[in-house]
């Protein structure tokens, strides 16, 4: 009698715990496929055919599960690149000229000059390579050094391959043959006021360096058409100084619908000594004249349509 | 019958799943003649394998060196991050290895190796990803908790320049897991629920304790003075490694940062302390093309093996 009770006890316990586990298991699983739901919807309403294609044509290295070592991912990339082509399309209306002179793979350093108070042109620049019908490159940029620190932000960034700008990110990523946007004008290019539009601003050696470094070509590159998305009158610099960022414009509160054109130079091969300063100095003003009269190309084939 | 004249070797830590794997290796071998020291806890071996148990700091330590003439000494024994009091870990680990050191320099000793581990170069959101060997150690920066770690590498690097007649290797390896392996990381990872903050998922990098032994017994067959990183050629975010272990990411409001850490406080998860936070907010991911240049290695698991091995173990679990 007894040891009947007991049993059936035993049993019903035992039974009772095997389900708890299997409740505890399932709804753990579940709440692991939750985390990833924003994601599957977000590519099923925005990723097309084309864009996963484009995205899975490009030369890169990654590890067994889909990540590199800068944290690259290409889902992610996929909903960046099919957000930024509508933009690209239809808000810009970009024209983009010389594809043809983007290396199919390997390293290159893509030098352009920098405008329009926000990181607009480095997007376009960046969505123009990755949707290059000559051969797409996962476009890798150099970000400001306060992204590491915003939650969400920082992450989906380095996914779709921003990165923040060190040098030793950038020698590194060039020796993986990645290819990079690099602005060496930074802020003073972006934050410039409209009165200096197209006047290129001064640019450090530190990319010539690298890239002599690594024997990575330059490809130079002209935009014209993102000093007019946000043009500025000038900086509020005490309330730039304490917001503790590089400027603060007095300029439209969103960027304007302007038309941009960007032009892409030919692949310049530079050597040289890395420790003769002069030397450096005459190839980054090298690359600025072929910057220069890249964007006098695109203002001519721009005319006079801003918008 | 002359006897060959074996190789003599001892593995400090040798209760630990990494010194067990590597005394293993090594017996493998047969060329050795293996001598294992642990403080923690007696592990048996077999009768081929001399065991000790017995604290850095006591006497009877230097017996060791004195009867059995050794060859080399893999120094792996270490109290582990979140196990004790920084006080005592200090005094364990900084002087313990000291004391290993001038012990190995009394006693002739030719090659030692020190397992050190990529913490010291400190999560920073500043740190660049592939960091090679010469970057600073910036741990210390980040809380005086790991000041033991960085003060442990500096003091073999100290001992490997000072005397290159001890042959010293200084590994860094990146997050070991493993059956077995007791560090913070691996332990979180066999948790249902692991601790994340929100919005952030840096970039880690994995090796399974296997593979590394096999690196360890590598250096110490082919002996490269030097200090190395010790990685696998793949990468995941952290979340997705929750994931992957068949975890749920729980987050922790990571603003501002002195909340966070209160949470972290009163959540009181062993291994998981608030001097840790920024290792699971910014990455440190590190660059190990210079020890596969010099060493034969190849880590046989993959991610895939790593992981599955914490999702078993946890759904084999009630509670």
């Amino acid at each position: 009698m007894i040891k009947t009770g007991l049993t059936t006890i035993a049993n019903a316990v035992g039974r009772s715990l095997s389900i708890a586990k299997t409740t505890e298991q399932r709804m753990r699983e579940e709440l692991v496929r939750s985390t990833d739901l924003m994601r599957i919807v977000l590519k099923k309403l925005v990723v097309s055919e084309e864009v996963e294609e484009l995205v899975h044509r490009m030369p890169k290295k990654l590890g067994d599960h889909g990540y590199d070592p800068w944290g690259y991912h290409p889902d992610t990339a996929e909903i960046g690149l099919a957000i930024l082509k509508k933009i690209y399309d239809y808000y810009f209306r970009v024209e983009a000229y010389g594809l043809e002179n983007i290396p199919k793979n390997g390293s290159a350093f893509v030098i352009s000059n920098h405008s329009g108070q926000l990181p607009i042109d480095g997007t376009l620049i960046g969505t123009a390579m990755a949707t290059n019908p000559h051969g797409p490159r996962a476009p890798r940029v150099m970000i400001e050094r306060f992204f590491p620190t915003v939650p969400f932000v920082y992450s989906f960034l380095t996914q779709v391959g921003a990165i923040i700008g060190d040098p030793i990110n950038c020698i590194k990523m060039l020796e993986n043959g990645e290819i990079i946007i690099v602005f060496p004008e930074g802020v003073r290019g972006s934050g410039k006021p409209y009165r200096l539009r197209y006047q290129l601003q001064y640019m450090g050696t530190g990319f010539v360096r690298i890239a002599v470094q690594t024997k990575s070509p330059i490809v130079p590159v002209g935009v014209v058409g993102c000093e007019e998305t946000m043009p500025s009158l000038g900086s509020i610099d005490p309330l730039a100084r304490l917001l503790a960022i590089p400027y603060v414009p007095v300029a439209p509160p969103v960027p304007l619908p302007a038309k941009v054109i960007i032009n892409f130079g030919e692949p310049m091969y530079i050597d040289g000594d890395i420790d003769d300063e002069n030397e450096m100095i005459s190839k980054v003003e090298q690359v600025k004249v072929e910057i220069n009269k890249l964007i006098q190309k695109g203002k001519e084939q721009r005319g006079v349509r801003y918008f | 019958m002359g006897k060959i004249k074996k190789k003599k070797v001892l593995v400090t830590g040798a209760g630990g799943a990494l010194a067990q794997r590597v005394i293993n290796k090594l017996k493998l071998r047969r060329e050795y003649e293996i001598i294992g020291v642990g403080f923690k806890e007696s592990t048996y071996f077999d009768d081929t394998i001399t065991n000790y148990r017995i604290d850095f700091s006591k006497r009877g330590f230097e017996m060791i060196f004195r009867e059995h003439k050794l060859d080399a000494v893999i120094h792996l024994g270490r109290i582990l991050l979140y196990e004790d009091t920084a006080i005592r870990r200090y005094n364990v680990n900084v002087t313990g290895t000291k004391k290993i050191f001038d012990l190995s320099l009394k006693y002739g000793v030719k090659h030692v190796i020190v397992l050190s581990t990529f913490y010291v170069y400190g999560a920073h959101p500043y740190n660049p990803s592939l960091i090679d060997e010469m970057f600073p150690l910036k741990a210390s920066n980040n809380s005086s908790n790991l000041a033991d770690a960085v003060e442990l590498e500096y003091l073999s690097s100290l001992y490997m320049l000072k005397y290159p007649e001890l042959q010293t290797t200084i590994l860094r390896p990146c997050n070991i897991l493993g059956p077995g392996v007791q560090n913070s990381v691996s332990a979180l990872l066999d948790r249902k629920y692991v601790p994340c903050l929100l919005g952030f998922s840096p970039i880690m990098q994995f090796i399974h304790v296997d593979d590394l032994a096999e690196a360890i017994a590598l250096t110490y067959e082919m002996p490269s003075p030097g200090v190395y990183n010790v990685v696998t050629e793949d990468w995941l975010p952290y979340q997705k490694a929750i994931i992957m272990a068949g975890g749920f990411p729980t987050p922790i409001p990571p603003f501002p940062p002195s909340l966070a850490r209160q949470v972290v406080r009163l959540m009181n998860i062993k291994e998981f302390p608030d001097y840790l936070l920024n290792y699971y907010k910014y990455p440190v991911v590190l660059d190990g093309s210079l020890f596969k240049k010099t060493f034969p290695f190849n880590p046989k698991y993959s991610f895939s093996d790593i992981f599955d091995y914490y999702k078993k173990q946890k759904n084999l679990r009630v509670f």
